[in-house]
Formats: C-alpha cells, sequence, structure tokens
C-alpha cells in the first residue's frame, strides 16, 4: 500500500476543491494579473486530473509568492529566488508528485536566475510559472530584471539604463524542453497552455504576463495580444529549436513597443526529463525514495557493509 | 631511541601518490595490530609543491599526530621542475627533504630519493652536519632508477616503502596482501619485484645500526582505518539518509564524494547543484517532500546557506547540514584547519536561531554525532549542524569494525501516517493543523507529507498560523515562537537522560587545574593532559561536543571543581571561551586561552607548554606560533 494515497486518486475533482477556505483572502491589489494565474491553475489542474493533495506549489517571495497560499494544495512558500531548488528536490525525493514552481520576475529571472538555468539546463519535470509584470510589486514598484529600457522608478530615477532580459529565449538557450508565454488579459489561452505545462514531462517554463494596475500602469500587457499559434503572420514550427528561438528574438525585442505574441513557443515532446535522464544513468531509485521510508520491505544499507575497503 | 611509537613521514609532491601509498602502509602498520594515527598536509595545488602524510603507529591508543616524528621518506617533488615555468617553481626537487628536517626527533632516519634529489643540492642545506650534530641515520637511495628498471618511474613510492620495511625490520606480508587487493597483472608484478630488491638492496648494501623498529603490535579484533568524513558520511548513511545535495569546496567536498560515490548502490539520490544557496534549498525541498536528507560546505559555502538554514527553522524542516572548516576569514587557507567559524554557525541567518550544533572532537564522535543529528532533526523537526574541521575530516585513525555493526535507522521521526493523519487535528476547512501549538509534546507537532491524504498545509518561511497561513497575530506570534524556541530545552533534556554525554573526560578527576577543549583540538589536549598527568601534575580535562543546546551542568560542574582552567581551540578570538561565558554568565576570571591559528593543528606538546606557562606560572613566553589570552580581568 502505498503511504501517499492521494497521488493518482481518480475522482471527480471541482476546481472549488483548491479554493481554500474562508481565509486566506488574497490580498492582491484589485485588477491584479496575479488573480489571472491563480484561475487558469484552478482550472486546469481538475483538467488535468490532478487532486489537490498530490501537488506540491512551491513559491518564491513576493505578490507572486503568495500563490501557495491561494491555491489550496501541498504548499511550499519559501524564500526570494529560491523555489525552483526546492521543488526539484521535492520532485527527485518523491516524483510521483506533481510539482509547479512559481514566482515573480524578480524573484525568478533576477535573484534566482542562476538556478533557473540550471533548472531549464537540466530539464527538470516540473511547470514553471512566472508572473511577469516588470515590475517589482510587493516592494512597492522598483525596476524588474524584466522592465523596459528607460523605465523609471523610485530606485532608476533617471531610467533604466539596462536592457530587459529575454527570458523565453534564456531557457530555450538553457534547455527547457517547454516554453510558452501567456497572459492574464487571455485566460482561455492561459487555462490550455498550464495544462499543457503540467502535463508536459520536463521543464515547463510559462511566462506569464500579468499587469500591476498599481505600480506598473504604463505597461503593454494592456494591449490587445496576438496568439502566434492562431495568427497566420507568425508561421513558425514551434518543434524546431531554430525557429522558436528566432519567433522570441523577434517577439521579444517588440514587447515593450506595442505588439503582445503569446502563446506556445517551443515544445520539444523527445528530450527525455532529468529525472528520466538520471534513471538511466543508475542514479535515481525506481520506488520513490519518499515511498521507501514506509515500506517495511525496504533493505537498508548499511555504512557496516562498506567497511571491507578500510580495513 | 625506543621503539614503543613509529612516526613515518612520507614527503613529496602533490600528485606523487603521497596518499595513496601512505594510506596503504597506514593499513598495513594496523593489520600488524598496532593502533595508527595519520596526518596530512597539503598545499592548495594540483600538483607539486610540498606535501606529506605522517603516520603515527604505537601499541597504545593515539590520539594526535606526535610531536615530531622518528622516520623521513623522502621522494623529491616530480612536479618541481616544470620546463616551461621554471622561472615560477623554480627548481624544487630538494624541498621533501629540506622542508622536513626541523621537526625530525633526535636519533630518526632519512631516506631520500637520490634519484630526484641532487648531490649539489643536500650539500647546499648542509644535510651531513645536521645529521651528525642530531644523530640522524642517513640513507640515500636510487629510488627512482629502482621504478624505472622494473616498471615506471611512479612506482619509486613502492621502493621507498620497501626501505622503510627493511630498516625497520617489518615483514612484508601485510604490504604485500594490500598491494594484490589493490591491483593485479603486471603492475602487481613490477611493484612487487621493486618492493622486494628495495628491501634486499638495504639488507645487503648497506649497514645500519640504528634501533628504530616498528613497534610491536597488540589488537586481536579486526580494525578499519578511516577518516572522520569517512564517519560522518557512515554516520549519515547509518541514519537513513540517501538524499545529498552539494557544491564542491575544500575539506567539504570529501564527504560529499563519499556519499556521491555509494548512494547510486543504496538507492540513494545525490545531486551537485549550482551553488550552496541551491545546495542546501534541494536538501530542504527533499526532507520536506519525505526524504532523510543533508547538504554541507565550508566556511565560505555555509554563508551562502544561511537563507535556506533560517527557512528550516521557521518551516520546521528537519534538516542535517555539515561544516568543515577551514582557516578564515573569506577563503581563508583552503587546506588548513581551524576552528574559527563556531560563532558563524551557531548564529547565521536571520531572527533567533532554533537549531542544534554538534562539534565531534574524533573519528568515533564523528560516526556518533552525525547519527545523532539525524535523530534528533526529525524527531524535532529542525536543523541540525555537525560542525568540524579540515584537521579531522582528513586524518585517518583505526576504530574497531564491531564499533559500526548496528542496525540502520531510516526513522522519519516525527511524521505521520495517512492513518495517523485521519486522527490528527484539522481546521473547519479540512486543512491538516501542521503548526498547531496547542498540546504540542515536546514543542513538536508531528508533520505530513506532501503527496499524504488529509495532510495539506502550506509551510512558509513567513510567521503562520496554526494551518501555515502567514500570520501577524501577536498571540500567535508569541505561540509559535516560544514553542520553537523552547525545543532546544526539551532536547537538552532528551540529551541529558537518554543519550551518553557527548562531552568526554579525561586525566585527574580530582585536579584542580582544568583544561578545556573542543573539537579536533581534543586529540592534543588529551594526550598533553595524560602527559601532564604522568608527570606528577594534577589535572582534568573535557572535551565538548554539544554546542546548541549548551550542556550547561556539566560545564558548570567541571568549572566549579577547578580553581583556574585553561581553553585550548584553533582560532585567534577564543570563540569557544566567549561561548561558555555566554551560555553560563560567569566563569570570566577562571579562564584563560590558549589559541593556534597558523594553519597547523595544536600538538601534545604545545599544549603541555601552555599549561606551564599558563597555569603552573612558569615565568617565560610561549612559542610564537600560539597566543595566550589571560582571564578576564587580568
Amino acid at each position: 500500500m502505498s503511504a501517499f494515497n492521494a497521488i493518482g486518486e481518480e475522482r471527480e475533482i471541482d476546481r472549488d476543491e483548491f479554493t481554500p477556505g474562508v481565509e486566506p483572502q488574497p490580498t492582491w491589489c484589485p485588477g491584479c494579473g496575479d488573480f489571472g494565474v491563480l484561475k487558469s491553475l484552478k482550472q486546469a489542474l481538475p483538467e488535468v486530473g490532478k487532486t489537490p493533495e498530490e501537488v506540491l506549489t512551491v513559491t518564491g517571495i513576493g505578490c507572486s509568492g503568495k500563490l501557495s497560499s491561494y491555491l489550496d494544495t501541498y504548499g511550499f512558500h519559501t524564500i526570494h529566488g529560491r523555489s525552483l531548488p526546492v521543488a526539484r528536490a521535492a520532485k527527485l525525493a518523491n516524483t510521483d508528485l506533481e510539482v509547479i514552481a512559481a514566482g515573480g520576475d524578480g524573484d525568478g529571472y533576477g535573484i534566482g536566475g542562476n538556478h533557473f538555468i540550471h533548472t531549464a539546463r537540466e530539464n527538470h519535470d516540473m511547470t514553471y510559472i512566472v508572473f511577469n509584470n516588470e515590475i517589482f510589486g510587493l516592494t512597492k514598484g522598483q525596476t524588474s530584471p524584466t522592465s523596459p529600457k528607460g523605465h523609471k522608478s523610485k530606485t532608476q530615477p533617471s531610467g533604466s539604463a539596462k536592457t530587459p532580459l529575454r527570458p523565453l529565449s534564456l531557457s530555450l538557450t538553457a534547455g527547457a524542453s517547454y516554453v510558452a508565454r501567456t497572459a492574464a488579459v487571455n485566460p482561455n489561452q492561459a487555462k490550455e497552455i498550464i495544462a499543457e505545462a503540467i502535463e508536459h514531462d520536463g521543464f515547463a517554463h510559462v511566462d506569464f504576463l500579468t499587469q500591476c494596475p498599481t505600480w506598473n500602469k504604463d505597461a503593454r500587457q494592456y494591449v490587445p495580444y496576438i496568439d502566434i499559434q492562431e495568427s497566420e503572420d507568425y508561421d513558425h514550427d514551434i518543434t524546431d529549436r531554430r525557429e522558436a528561438a528566432e519567433m522570441m528574438h523577434e517577439t521579444e525585442d517588440v514587447l515593450n513597443e506595442g505588439t503582445v505574441l503569446t502563446g506556445r513557443y517551443y515544445v520539444d515532446e523527445d528530450r527525455p526529463s532529468y529525472q528520466e535522464e538520471k534513471a538511466a544513468v543508475g542514479e535515481l531509485p525506481d520506488q520513490p525514495l519518499a515511498e521507501r521510508y514506509f515500506d517495511e520491505d525496504a533493505e537498508w544499507e548499511r555504512s557496516y557493509d562498506l567497511l571491507e575497503r578500510h580495513t | 631511541m625506543s621503539s614503543d611509537e613509529l612516526i613515518w613521514r612520507i614527503a613529496g609532491g602533490s600528485g606523487d601518490g603521497i596518499d595513496s601509498t601512505s594510506q596503504n602502509f597506514a593499513k598495513a602498520l594496523m593489520r600488524s595490530g598496532l593502533d595508527v594515527f595519520t596526518h596530512r598536509h597539503y598545499p592548495s595545488r594540483i600538483r607539486g609543491g610540498h606535501t606529506y602524510v605522517e603516520i603515527r603507529a604505537a601499541d597504545h591508543d593515539v590520539q594526535s599526530r606526535g610531536d615530531g616524528y622518528n622516520f623521513l621518506l623522502s621522494l623529491g617533488d616530480s612536479f618541481a621542475r616544470n620546463p616551461q615555468e621554471e622561472a615560477y617553481y623554480g627548481n624544487e626537487e630538494i624541498k621533501p627533504l629540506s622542508e622536513n628536517l626541523d621537526e625530525l626527533r633526535e636519533g630518526g632516519i632519512i631516506v631520500y630519493d637520490e634519484g630526484l634529489i641532487s648531490e649539489e643540492d643536500v650539500e647546499a642545506i648542509d644535510l651531513e652536519a645536521r645529521a651528525e650534530e642530531n644523530d640522524w641515520h642517513v640513507f640515500p637511495m636510487d629510488l627512482r632508477g629502482l621504478a624505472r628498471e622494473h616498471g615506471r618511474e611512479v612506482m619509486r613510492n613502492t621502493a621507498g616503502v620497501g626501505v622503510t620495511a627493511a630498516l625497520l625490520d617489518m615483514d612484508l606480508e601485510h604490504i604485500e596482501d594490500l598491494m594484490s587487493d589493490a591491483m593485479g597483472g603486471d603492475v602487481l608484478e613490477a611493484n612487487l619485484e621493486i618492493l622486494h630488491e628495495a628491501y634486499d638492496t638495504i639488507n645487503t648494501e648497506y649497514e645500519f645500526e640504528h634501533d628504530l623498529r616498528a613497534p610491536e603490535g597488540s589488537h586481536e579484533t579486526e580494525q578499519a582505518l578511516l577518516s572522520g568524513s569517512n564517519a560522518i558520511a557512515y554516520g549519515a548513511i547509518d541514519a537513513g539518509c540517501r538524499f545529498i545535495a552539494g557544491y564542491p569546496m575544500t575539506p567539504w567536498t570529501d564527504v560529499f564524494t563519499i556519499l556521491a560515490q555509494n548512494f547510486p548502490d543504496m538507492g540513494g539520490v545525490s545531486e551537485q547543484v549550482e551553488d550552496e544557496i541551491a545546495a542546501a534549498a534541494l536538501a530542504l525541498g527533499a526532507s520536506h517532500a519525505g526524504a532523510k536528507a543533508m547538504s554541507g560546505s565550508s566556511g565560505g559555502g555555509f554563508a551562502l546557506m544561511s537563507e535556506p538554514l533560517g527557512l528550516a527553522e521557521m518551516t520546521e524542516t528537519p534538516l542535517v547540514l555539515v561544516e568543515s572548516m577551514r582557516a578564515g576569514p573569506s577563503t581563508g587557507m583552503p587546506t588548513k584547519p581551524e576552528q574559527g567559524d563556531l560563532e558563524f554557525v551557531l548564529y547565521t541567518s536571520q531572527g533567533d536561531s532554533s537549531r542544534v550544533v554538534f562539534a565531534p572532537s574524533n573519528i568515533e564522535e564523528a560516526y556518533e554525532q552525525t547519527r545523532l543529528a539525524f535523530e534528533i532533526a526529525w524527531d524535532y523537526q529542525l536543523p541540525a549542524i555537525v560542525i568540524y574541521d579540515q584537521k579531522l575530516s582528513g586524518e585517518n585513525k583505526n576504530v574497531d569494525v564491531e564499533f559500526f555493526d548496528r542496525e540502520p535507522q531510516p526513522d522519519l521521526g516525527s511524521t505521520l501516517t495517512e492513518d495517523e493523519l485521519a486522527e490528527a487535528a484539522h481546521d473547519a476547512s479540512g486543512k491538516f493543523k501542521r503548526f498547531n501549538h496547542e498540546g504540542a509534546e515536546n514543542n513538536v507537532v508531528p508533520r505530513s507529507l506532501p503527496g499524504q491524504k488529509g495532510g495539506r498545509y502550506l509551510a512558509t518561511g513567513n510567521e503562520h498560523s496554526p494551518v501555515g497561513h502567514i500570520s501577524e497575530d501577536p498571540d500567535n506570534r508569541v505561540a509559535q515562537m516560544t514553542r520553537r524556541i523552547e525545543k532546544l530545552e526539551n532536547i537538552r533534556e532528551e540529551l541529558d537522560e537518554e543519550h551518553e554525554s557527548n562531552q568526554t573526560y579525561y586525566g585527574d578527576d580530582t585536579a584542580e587545574y582544568g583544561i578545556i577543549t573542543w573539537g579536533s583540538s581534543h586529540g592534543a589536549v588529551n594526550e598533553a593532559v595524560e602527559r601532564l598527568n604522568d608527570d606528577g601534575h594534577a589535572v582534568k580535562g573535557i572535551s565538548v561536543s554539544d554546542m546548541m543546546p549548551f550542556p550547561e551542568a556539566e560545564v558548570t560542574e567541571f568549572l566549579e571543581s577547578v580553581d583556574e582552567a585553561m581553553v585550548v581551540e584553533m582560532n585567534a578570538t577564543a570563540q569557544f571561551r566567549g561561548l561558555i561565558q555566554k551560555e553560563l554568565g560567569r566563569f570570566g576570571e577562571k579562564m584563560t586561552s590558549l589559541l593556534k591559528y597558523n594553519g597547523n593543528p595544536f600538538e601534545p606538546a604545545e599544549v603541555v607548554e601552555g599549561y606551564e606557562v599558563n597555569l603552573a606560572d612558569e615565568d617565560r613566553e610561549p612559542t610564537a606560533q600560539v597566543r595566550i589570552e589571560p582571564a578576564a580581568g587580568d
């Protein structure tokens, strides 16, 4: 018998199950794009057949970090920028868990940038949603790694001299096998992409454009977006790395200039996930490690067996 | 010269095989029934540079390197001459001979490799005169040439061992056995030929009159020769640890490597990751999901772990971290020991600390206390840190094999099964009251694991309510904070009542002078106390291992029983003495310090000297390499 019976349980799942009871109520500002992420997750999870208890939501710090409070799954609200290392280890320790990591653009692309590159490189089987509102929200409006060049804020009063980071190109180059961008202003697409990302076997990076009506009124996320899969003007093969890279480049150049393109940019179903690669070289056990502690028949090697080389 | 102990030093360049040769020779001595202790000295360099390993072997317990040594096998640094970079490295083949003479005892033996060390160089260092003065017995031999004739130059180490065995009148049996275990075919054959020829050459072509012999050993039970790093890794394995994440850094890398190499066969998971913040965060994530996990580093890497460490405290996630100290500050001296990170490990990370810190003082304690760290961390849901240093990490000592013959303990401590979870407290909306401070036994609330039915909760680094909601309610804050901090008192009680003391006592328990130490300085202090008592002084010693929670009662009792005490530690600011004063709030006037921070561990004679100058009030200065810090108010 499994020690983790919530995992893989097959039953009808209501999206309300993912909403906490009386508290906590979201403290996000009215009109915040973060509501859009929460909603798309609540819709996507029942659709892909996940029960609240088999999902672990790991978040960083900031407005986005509160997702794990408002989405009623198992949750780990970690520290600024560190959601990915916590999340990927949870997945390695219990490969049956559905692990979703989330954070903001400052959290994920700034302070957590190193973890982002390496998690994408290794292609850990998890979903990573970055709430990208091009601003530090909870600390009240400072410039973020995705803020446009020239962006003025209290900490960059003369306008940022920095070119914004290109998150999609970055994760593609690093090795992510699913790269998409969606926006809170398009809930239908967002739900579909989140569902796909969860089902994807490998590192699924979703750059989720979320408007910040309080601190970033100028941001372009309000302009009408174009779904690149639905527009004939932007025909590209999402399984082709080179085409995906070109498309990203083009898009990320104009992101702050008026046109917002969203959709799937790159999907590689062939690249094995890190968990598969690690199992293939014999460094990941077949039985999830966490299960083994509850398995009465498990054999535990002891150091005494290793002493021969020391005698 | 008496042969009650042999201290054999093999010197050469890094990369010359000094380590593996000495390891095998130490084992041969151990197999002959002797107690052995090894000390390794190496530069922070891949190849070349002066390095040595010392093996102390005696028919009695050996806890430390001795004072000086009595047999030098000097191989010559084969990497010293680098044609491309001669201007930089210069000609330093002589170094393994010239750098080691100061500590060689009177009547000692020197074997050096004439094949690598030139006659002119030897003349330049005036070896002949010094040998006469110190009654050294010098044996120049072309070890390189001998090795080259039978196999390859690199086998000159084997020739050196053969010469050693002949000069000490040792049987070659154990050495041959160990060689056959390690190699085969032509390589083994060549090595055996070299071993025998070297052995015979000394016996037939050289005359020798020295009376140094390998001591006779008397162990009856099987012994294992292992390092502090081995012991920590094995303690973790036996505690049920099967997840490790790390980033390489000397000297912590040893523990990391041992577990990384063993885990695949044990169903464990090991991850080398991008940095130490990630490493500790991974261990935390794995523990949260239900694995017994650890990480670790040395000072600089441990600095990066302070964030995840605090998060483990706040989320009450069990975790074991090991911190292998090297000399600091900053990158300091990568391959040299120091006990300078104590305060850092006790208090690093924001807020009040709720963590356990153990500082094992020898190989056995390293195993024992690592095991205990896992037990306490998982029972009480907090991080436990094992702090040790480069000395303990790298030294090897024999331990009775039976010591390790015990059952693994893959117990997840205060973690609920789904059946137990069904009975546990939930809030109105069905969320598990993971942090329910009401009725928590020993201040611990048993936890659930992600994927379990009925156990949903939020772990967060923010202050939180019983179900894990972020909360700044003052009453809740006080209740949660108090509960987390008071665990330390419960742990102290458990350690006092249910475990054998982690503190080690030695010497004359009626003595009015005390010596207090912690961690790896224990070996030298222990031996010094024994020596002082043998010489008619009355001295008692205590080695303290529990850094947090502090063994208040034990240390108070010790300090109350003496008139004066000397605290011995390897750092410049008397950190441990400061901890004692902070924890006990008194005894400042009773304690002086003996401090050493030159990169080398204490030798027993230095501690004896410290006692004489410090406590017996001899009117002289101690040697320049140690410092005495007077008692408070002096």
